[in-house]
């Protein structure tokens, strides 16, 4: 038990053993870095590609130990509870519609204060404008606003907001940045399609340590 | 054996025993006597008392948790933004490798929660063949590891970049990185456990604080050497550091590291949360962004000779301070008194971990001379922390986060001792 914790936590504590240091693994394996690609939601990133390799390694490090059975299964009502992730492709956003002039009174009442009148800043970050790193000139995907919103939103009743006024709010802020017409409306289906002008300026992390500053 | 309210003194007849009134009577009487001498010696300030001769004076008696010399007070710096989101360990106040856990940085995104331990669980579902709830108690009955390993912030010295000033501290520079031995359950082994399939290449990481903070973590890190930890530096953790459980992700940046972990989502892709994407993302030149950029670089830091603290005689004095990376062992740490021009090795204090602060050191006679000390990080993987020119030539002056180059401190004929960089 003891040598095969040691072996998996361990390993890059360990110079004797080179070969299995996923540092030493790096250097020795040329890999083909995907540098000045944007980052694509389908595409291989070196840490994909090594992702059996690690796993492999893993498990024939822990075969010497049982299978413990601790804790229990958890149910889909447990994870249903607390499962509020949402990805870009617009998995795990909830039913529900929101519109961009009900956003804009949830806005006055629940947002201004912090992020300012349309959006420029004030206490906290800058929403839309011509500032750094606003939802139109800098995040990729529009799914990640309500993701956001929900979770974590308004910051003086976190996780409030049902997920009517979160798509409302999210129409608003695409709206404050001219991703979203006056009118406009969102829902679990056109929330993934809008295109964000941000997307294509992402790329993968293609620092490797050595020799090459990055 | 003491009894409330008495103490025993080591006598071998046991005979003699006094009450604790008694002892405190002569001790107010002593410490009275005293603060007499101590405002002689310059008072008004609130220094401490103590006994001209500490031998003819019973100490107090053991205490059930301890506490520091009334003469040393380290504090964290707290971060003056409304409401305050961080606050940065004492470096220069600090010695070998080791932040004890009250002096731990602290970066939160929605204050610290205040969790149940037997109320606490961790949800493991998604790619796994059982969705599985653990509580604290399953975590802590699984075979455990313990490891020394540093946490730094991604965000630590971003003032040397962009605002340096000739006053800043070690602890204003880099004082959001600290090192702790973690104790906890192998993430591999837990994934194994829940029957994680091979297609999960992604993990969620979610925290149970109120910004409920979430990472989209590589499966490669658990399999390779993550961690659920529950345990720092011998004890339970502290809440602002993720009481009661934590990801733990050797080497790699603070925010991915969720405390306070409460769910764990196995997918084929990231989810590319907000700190994922308008956080904790690094601007480039030419208009490109990196993401997911999760290694902290190999950086070192001087802690002394460093601002406020000044040389005072000629003489020999030793220059020392930490080096780490993220990716493996510090293999070489050189120093320069000349502002770069000249260089030679610092000793290395063992152990010289991986993903862990290493101590360096190197005695140095100063005659007076102005001199501009510079320490430079070289980890096992041949990586060379750069010069301020040569990092902004690769990132611009606009990047966001993990803020490497050289720092150096310049030492006045007077003694004074000041930020610099080169």
């Amino acid at each position: 038990m003891c040598r095969a914790l040691a072996f998996l936590l361990l390993a890059c504590a360990c110079s004797e053993a080179p070969a299995s240091s996923p540092e030493a693994g790096r250097l020795a394996e040329p890999r083909s870095e995907p540098s000045s690609e944007s980052v694509d939601l389908h595409g291989e990133w070196r840490r994909w590609a090594d992702t059996p390799r690690l796993r492999e390694r893993a498990l024939a490090s822990l075969e010497s130990l049982p299978r413990f059975g601790f804790g229990r299964k958890a149910t889909a009502e447990e994870i249903a509870r607390i499962d509020i992730d949402v990805m870009p492709d617009g998995t795990g956003l909830p039913e529900g519609r929101g519109t961009v002039e009900r956003g804009r009174a949830l806005y006055k009442n629940q947002c201004v204060q912090c992020h300012g009148a349309d959006g420029r800043g004030a206490d906290y970050d800058a929403l839309a404008g011509a500032g750094a790193y606003t939802v139109g000139n800098y995040w990729p995907y529009a799914t990640t606003l309500y993701d956001y919103i929900y979770r974590a939103m308004p910051q003086a009743v976190p996780g409030s907001l049902p997920p009517d006024d979160v798509y409302s709010l999210t129409a608003f802020v695409l709206h404050l940045n001219e991703l979203l017409p006056a009118e406009g409306t969102l829902d679990r289906d056109s929330l993934p399609k809008v295109e964000m002008p941000g997307r294509d300026g992402f790329v993968y992390d293609d620092r490797a340590g050595g020799s090459e500053l990055k | 054996m003491a009894r409330p309210g008495v103490f025993a003194f080591g006598s071998p007849t046991g005979a003699k025993i006094r009450f604790m009134s008694e002892v405190s009577k002569k001790r107010r009487a002593l410490l009275a006597g005293m603060a007499g001498g101590l405002g002689a010696m310059g008072a008004g300030n609130s220094r401490p008392l103590a006994p001209d001769d500490p031998t003819k004076l019973q100490g107090p008696p053991p205490t059930e948790v301890g506490e520091r010399s009334p003469f040393e007070t380290p504090r964290r710096t707290v971060m003056k933004n409304e409401p305050s989101s961080s606050s940065r360990t004492p470096l220069q106040d600090l010695t070998g490798i080791i932040t004890p856990a009250d002096l731990h940085f602290e970066r939160h995104h929605a204050g610290v929660p205040r969790i149940d331990p037997e109320r606490y669980s961790l949800l493991i579902h998604g790619l796994v063949e059982r969705p599985t709830i653990f509580t604290l108690a399953d975590l802590k009955r699984f075979p455990s590891v313990s490891r020394l390993l540093f946490l730094e912030c991604s965000g630590n010295g971003g003032e040397a970049l962009r605002d340096p000033k000739a006053d800043l501290t070690p602890q204003e520079i880099d004082g959001l990185t600290s090192v702790s031995e973690w104790t906890g359950v192998p993430l591999a082994l837990l994934f194994r456990e829940v029957g994680a399939l091979p297609e999960a290449r992604w993990f969620l990481a979610e925290g149970a604080d109120a910004a409920v903070m979430t990472r989209s973590i590589p499966m490669g890190k658990a399999w390779d050497d993550a961690m659920i930890a529950y345990a720092q530096n011998g004890e339970a953790l502290r809440p602002e550091t993720g009481y009661p459980a934590r990801l733990l992700l050797p080497g790699w940046e603070g925010n991915a590291n969720v405390k306070w972990i409460r769910r764990l989502d196995l997918a084929e892709r990231p989810f590319f949360t907000r700190e994922e994407t308008a956080k904790y993302s690094d601007p480039l030149p030419g208009g490109r962004t990196r993401m997911f950029s999760f290694e902290m670089d190999a950086k070192s830091i001087i802690t002394f000779p460093a601002y406020p603290a000044k040389l005072a005689s000629r003489g020999f004095w030793e220059i020392t301070g930490i080096a780490w990376s993220g990716r493996g062992r510090i293999a070489r740490v050189e120093l320069s008194v000349d502002g770069g021009r000249t260089w030679s090795d610092a000793e290395l204090q063992e152990p010289v971990l991986p993903k862990c602060h290493t101590r360096f050191r190197k005695l140095w006679s100063w005659q007076g001379e102005p001199a501009i000390l510079v320490s430079r990080a070289t980890d096992e993987t041949g990586y060379t922390q750069p010069t301020r020119e040569d990092f902004v030539a690769v990132r611009g002056v606009e990047t966001r986060y993990h803020f490497n180059h050289l720092r150096a401190w310049k030492v006045s004929p007077d003694g004074s001792v000041e930020f610099a960089l080169v």
